[in-house]
């Protein structure tokens, strides 16, 4: 039905088709009434309108933990998505799935999914590219923030502490297929992730790379660590690494060489 | 030469022969196998009997019930831990039974109450799939319930009251594809497992057949299938009952919570005879019953603050998929209007749903779902009650109000 005013006004100004729309017009009128008297009618004339046919349509529940575009919310526990490696983001999403990974929440929205829909969704949100969620300030002080800084690019050489971005790359964007990047993250989800590898609760295919490493930092360790990725700005780029482009300091069964 | 001949030619044809029974019998064990495969499908063993990521068919999952954990057992074809050492006279008595091939008691969390009404025919298919399928050796592990539940013996008392033994009867009065629907949905399908009420000895009564109730520790609410007023199919078409069990998803809602895994791992394999089949019996359960006539205690909008702050929440977070006027987008986004699901006494599962989202199970008829997403966090108890209520009474939907408070009791449901 021609109702939309703007359209019709400019067809109006076609001098050629100006004769045809009075009629049309008062056809409208009568169908309107006609409509207007038997809602019944409405119901079972217009068929409903169908959802989009997109992936985001269909990732409306992830929304509000992972913001519309994978971006990521303000809440603490709930990590960015978007421009992870999809190697990662499906490794998870499996885990989830079978529970091998525990949150109810997602275990739960998972439960039944193939393992070709799950596929999908980690290649969705891995080519997202959103403008980065706004980052909550830093509550710690600049010698802990230093500490960070430090582990994070250096490793402990002394205790044997691997250097974060001997893995997760020299920006902290990760490395494809397996290697999630660290920026762009709430403090409490890193080092509730970091707690979850060292105590054996979040655990990954053997050789489980990220619990040795997490059962060698301390609890300060790890506060740092957190705070210190937490307050990195987003890069331009924020895509991972090519596969291999990195020599990775010990073996992690979810990067397979 | 000759000699060589007429002794080599009787014995060629006896091995010809004997090569064509065997490759028959070969063939013959092999449809059984499908057949059991198909029939193990359509009684949804795998749900309990294998362990999410686990070995298939070998046990060990456990299932919280009010009395105690129990653990499902191993019926791979392994001897010492498994059914390997049963023959199926045995299998048939289990099934047929309730009761282990050495006259064992077997607690009903297997439903064999429904089990019972299979043939013997479908009972051999299923065995000589289970023979089929690779041996593991997994103990079972020992049922964690508490006293007095922990006695066997108590499963006498409850057999008692609930368990009949015997086949089913079809119902000459009926037509075939009726008497079929009620063979898978009384027997192999056990249905009443969950959509009869349970009551406080755990069993579900017979003269309650498919009246609904809330399935003990999971908190969801199986509705009833004999009303209209909740999941009573009567006034669906065959076409939506088959695509709302096969698919998931139909133009009048979609299924959710203990129901996804039900048509994920079993209805979805179904061919479209016996889908039918279930439809036609599952809508002439529903016929009948009065529709939806309940007057609702909810107050009209105008003089209700819940319900004019229910509309405020469901502008804001519900109506770009399901419509202001709650028709929804279906079969993608399911209709609100008009939908039993949400109108049902109970109002445990809508606030559910609001509270923890959802995927329809991924299926073949519908592999990339919808999901709806979980408001657990976005809402109050304040919001998720105000826009439940509007929900269950907005567009001419009568269902009751709901308080704060029950939102707030269901944050904690059990997710798994």
């Amino acid at each position: 039905m021609p109702l939309r005013t703007r359209d019709n006004l400019k067809r109006l100004d076609h001098p050629g088709r100006a004769l045809r729309y009075p009629a049309r017009w008062s056809g409208c009128v009568i169908l309107l009434a006609v409509l207007m008297y038997f809602p019944a009618v409405v119901a079972l004339a217009q068929p409903t309108e169908h959802a989009p046919d997109t992936m985001e349509a269909r990732l409306r529940a992830c929304e509000p933990c992972h913001g519309r575009q994978g971006e990521g919310t303000n809440n603490d526990y709930f990590p960015r998505l978007a421009g992870k490696p999809a190697g990662y983001l499906m490794n998870q999403l499996v885990a989830f799935r079978d529970g091998r990974r525990r949150y109810p929440p997602m275990n739960y929205l998972l439960e039944y999914q193939s393992h070709s829909y799950l596929q999908k969704i980690a290649e969705y949100f891995a080519a997202l590219r959103p403008p980065p969620a706004q980052q909550t300030a830093t509550d710690v002080g600049s010698a802990v923030l230093a500490r960070g800084r430090s582990l994070v690019t250096d490793g402990d050489q002394a205790r044997g502490v691997p250097a974060c971005s001997g893995c997760h790359g020299p920006k902290l964007t990760g490395m494809e297929p397996g290697i999630p990047g660290l920026v762009g993250l709430h403090k409490s989800y890193i080092s509730a992730q970091l707690g979850a590898f060292r105590y054996g609760t979040r655990t990954a295919a053997k050789p489980d790379c990220m619990q040795l490493v997490a059962a060698s930092l301390t609890e300060s360790d790890v506060t740092a660590v957190a705070a210190w990725l937490a307050s990195l700005a987003i890069p331009a780029d924020p895509s991972p690494v090519p596969k291999g482009t990195l020599q990775m300091p010990l073996g992690c069964g979810s990067e397979p060489n | 030469m000759r000699t060589g001949r007429t002794l080599s030619l009787p014995i060629l044809l006896a091995s010809w022969l004997l090569a064509g029974l065997s490759a028959t019998a070969r063939a013959d064990d092999q449809a059984l196998v499908t057949k059991g495969e198909y029939l193990a499908r359509a009684g949804d063993c795998i749900a309990c009997h294998t362990n999410p990521g686990g070995a298939l068919f070998a046990g060990g999952l456990a299932m919280a019930t009010p009395f105690g954990t129990i653990y499902s057992s191993n019926i791979t074809p392994d001897p010492k831990t498994g059914i390997g050492s049963w023959t199926a006279d045995d299998f048939y008595g289990v099934m047929h039974t309730g009761r282990f091939p050495d006259g064992g008691l077997i607690y009903p969390a297997m439903p064999f109450g429904s089990y019972t009404k299979v043939t013997r025919e479908d009972s051999d298919a299923i065995f000589a799939y289970l023979r089929s399928v690779p041996p593991v050796h997994q103990p079972n592990r020992p049922h964690d319930l508490r006293f007095p539940f922990n006695n066997r013996q108590l499963i006498l008392g409850w057999r008692t009251l609930f368990f009949q033994e015997g086949e089913y009867q079809p119902d000459p009065t009926k037509s075939a594809e009726w008497n079929r629907g009620a063979y898978l949905v009384e027997g192999l399908g056990h249905c009443a497992m969950c959509h009869s009420p349970i009551n406080a000895l755990g069993g579900s009564s017979e003269s309650k057949a498919f009246e609904g109730g809330l399935i003990p520790m999971q908190n969801w609410y199986a509705p009833s299938l004999t009303s209209n007023k909740e999941a009573g199919l009567g006034e669906w078409s065959i076409e939506e009952i088959v695509d709302l069990l096969r698919n998931g998803v139909s133009h009048r809602g979609a299924v959710y919570g203990p129901m996804a895994e039900v048509t994920f791992n079993s209805l979805q394999y179904l061919n479209d005879a016996d889908v039918r089949a279930m439809a036609i019996y599952l809508k002439s359960l529903g016929e009948g019953t009065p529709p939806g006539a309940e007057v609702s205690s909810v107050p009209v909008p105008e003089s209700s603050l819940l319900l004019s702050f229910g509309q405020t929440v469901y502008q804001a977070h519900c109506a770009s998929c399901h419509a202001a006027d709650g028709r929804g987008m279906p079969p993608e986004y399911p209709p609100l209007a008009g939908n039993p699901s949400i109108q049902m006494e109970s109002s445990v599962n809508p606030v559910r749903m609001v509270l923890n989202g959802g995927f329809p199970p991924g299926t073949t008829g519908n592999p990339i779902p919808y999901g709806m997403p979980p408001f657990a966090q976005t809402l109050s108890d304040d919001e998720v009650a105000a826009v439940v209520t509007y929900i269950r009474g907005a567009w001419g939907n009568r269902g009751s109000a709901v308080s704060a408070r029950q939102a707030n009791e269901l944050r904690t449901a059990p997710l798994d």
